[in-house]
């Protein structure tokens, strides 16, 4: 059984006060995400990542489609039960302290009081707050409120977890921390369903991703997957800051830095770049295959639609 | 009553306790012992009178700007600030997240009126060094007071639940004048007749009427309350009360928290 499966899932939203218009917030998404798998959900701002996160959670209703999470509807309580969510830039009732928080939350989730206390206690330690448990969140930095955030959204146990922008806000060691918490979750055999758009974090994490853009689905697979479907590309170094006309025919992309020269060129045409550099007499110092990111996966992906938006504008 | 109810209700006690709200016992003390002293000083045989008028109006009255100012952001502010969101992903049922967040303010403005009401109970004490078994009704009054609390905090919660904080606030506090009024609605609809008696007849009976849940002025003369009013009154009140929730909830349930 898969942990999420979304059918068709699609949110109009109707805007204006006399005429309504109906504005696309997500085209029908179909979305298969399986039990204990770390899944990114990945685009940029405006795609539609947390209206999807939103319909799951049972907070906006979708217009079309359907969803299930653990094999439940949205609306079951025994889901809800099991599952954890982390909104984006989390903001929670600031006159209570974390274990006040945590403590409440425990019990909403159906936590008995006998143990809810002492999870709530566990949670502040795991995310580092121990020694700020009985201060009121009002006085917590943007940092210390995401991981209480994400300790009421792991504190009863779940077994899916979605984060919407985990990552935002935090520092390097901050980023890092969530990163080695999610890792922790997937061993423990939950599942992991985040939104982002750091692509680093997701390449990093991710055992699939799915790519969103204007509400709309581009792509979904292992990282290594999307990746190889990018056309690689490969590095030219050398000496002297001459730059063969021919390259730039080639479509290659040239820096000259101090007496060294680079080119990055599509690896279909590494052999008439060498023979371009051959034909100049260069000293070549080195031809290196260029790993294909996430990132250029993405770029490929969005650029096309942010091309015709530029010409139409 | 649901653990989850008990907890939401809880919160949003300890969340208007937090918030200093009731501070105002502060305000109401001052004022009680000012009029004592004050009431005792000028008035012959009427002290008690005064201080039963004034101490259960300030009671309604103070008790109302927290029913309003609080009642009108106890849904807006939850989805304004997001804390809905951790909420309602929870095993929690959209009219659970509703029911308790009016008991938690009813229960404020109950703790809030007892205070007030031993209040006005040391000043009867103070301005005539006894009690009388009349006394007794002031407890019916404070009873009938609370009562009207109910009403107001759900219609709060019904117009905070499509509208905004500011255009609620004025709903709630244009519904608790003409409720209060609401006698003399009923009396200008017998003497109207066609369109304009429907209207009025209609608008009588829709706006809650506060005026048979005001009898403070009768308790101060010590006039005793029938036990027929109480039921009424008791019945009342939770029904309209219990309408205007059922109105929250079922709007609340179908709206996008975006």
């Amino acid at each position: 059984m898969a942990a999420i499966e979304i059918q068709g899932l699609e949110k109009t939203y109707s805007v204006g006060f006399w005429r309504k218009k109906p504005k696309l917030a997500l085209r029908p998404l179909n979305l298969k995400v399986e039990d204990g798998e770390i899944f990114g959900f990945l685009g940029p701002n405006g795609a539609g990542k947390t209206t999807t996160l939103k319909m799951l959670m049972g907070l906006v209703y979708p217009t079309g489609g359907t969803a299930h999470i653990l094999g439940m509807e949205l609306d079951d309580p025994r889901m809800k039960a099991q599952i954890g969510f982390l909104p984006e830039q989390p903001y929670f009732y600031d006159y209570l302290t974390g274990r006040e928080l945590l403590e409440y939350y425990g019990r909403l989730s159906g936590v008995d009081s006998k143990t809810v206390s002492r999870k709530a206690s566990e949670m502040l330690e795991r995310v580092g707050l121990k020694d700020s448990a009985n201060v009121q969140l009002r006085k917590f930095s943007k940092g210390m409120l995401q991981r209480v955030g994400i300790a009421q959204a792991i504190l009863h146990g779940p077994r899916v977890v979605f984060f919407d922008e985990p990552m935002s806000g935090l520092d390097p060691m901050g980023r890092r921390e969530v990163r080695d918490l999610m890792v922790e979750l997937k061993r423990e055999g939950k599942t992991v369903f985040f939104s982002t758009h750091i692509l680093s974090d997701a390449e990093a994490l991710c055992d699939r991703v799915a790519i969103v853009h204007k509400g709309e689905l581009q792509g979904v697979g292992a990282v290594a997957e999307l990746t190889s479907s990018v056309s690689s590309r490969v590095e030219l170094i050398w000496r002297g800051t001459v730059v063969p006309a021919a390259l730039q025919g080639l479509g290659a992309e040239c820096h000259v830095t101090g007496d060294t020269a680079r080119a990055l060129i599509p690896e279909s045409s590494q052999d008439a770049a060498l023979d371009a550099l051959r034909r100049e007499r260069l000293h070549l110092v080195s031809v290196m295959p260029v790993r294909t990111s996430l990132e250029d996966y993405f770029v490929q992906k969005l650029r096309p639609a942010q091309t015709m938006a530029g010409s139409r504008a | 009553m649901s653990s989850r109810v008990f907890n939401i209700a809880f919160n949003t006690f300890r969340e208007a306790v937090r918030d200093r709200v009731l501070y105002n016992l502060v305000a109401f003390a001052l004022l009680m012992t000012g009029a004592a002293i004050l009431v005792g000083q000028i008035s012959i045989d009427i002290e008690r009178l005064v201080v039963v008028n004034l101490g259960l109006t300030a009671v309604s009255l103070f008790g109302m700007v927290i029913a309003i100012f609080i009642g009108i952001g106890l849904v807006s502010k939850e989805i304004e600030k997001r804390t809905l969101y951790t909420v309602l992903s929870r095993p929690v049922r959209r009219w659970e997240f509703i029911v308790g967040k009016f008991f938690g303010l009813a229960g404020t403005l109950i703790v809030n009126s007892v205070c007030m009401a031993v209040g006005v109970f040391a000043a009867l004490f103070y301005v005539s060094r006894h009690f009388q078994s009349a006394d007794g009704w002031v407890l019916v009054g404070l009873y009938f007071i609370i009562l009207q609390f109910l009403i107001v905090t759900s219609l709060t919660l019904l117009f905070s639940s499509f509208s905004s904080p500011l255009l609620s606030a004025v709903f709630a506090f244009s519904l608790f004048v003409i409720g209060s009024f609401s006698e003399d609605l009923r009396g200008f609809a017998s003497m109207t007749r066609g369109i304009s008696k429907w209207l009025a007849t209609a608008a009588a009976y829709l706006v809650p009427n506060f005026s048979a849940l005001n009898v403070i002025s009768s308790v101060a003369h010590q006039n005793p309350v029938s036990g027929q009013l109480i039921v009424y009154n008791t019945a009342y009140a939770l029904f309209y009360a219990t309408m205007a929730l059922s109105g929250a909830v079922l709007i609340f349930e179908r709206r996008n928290l975006k």
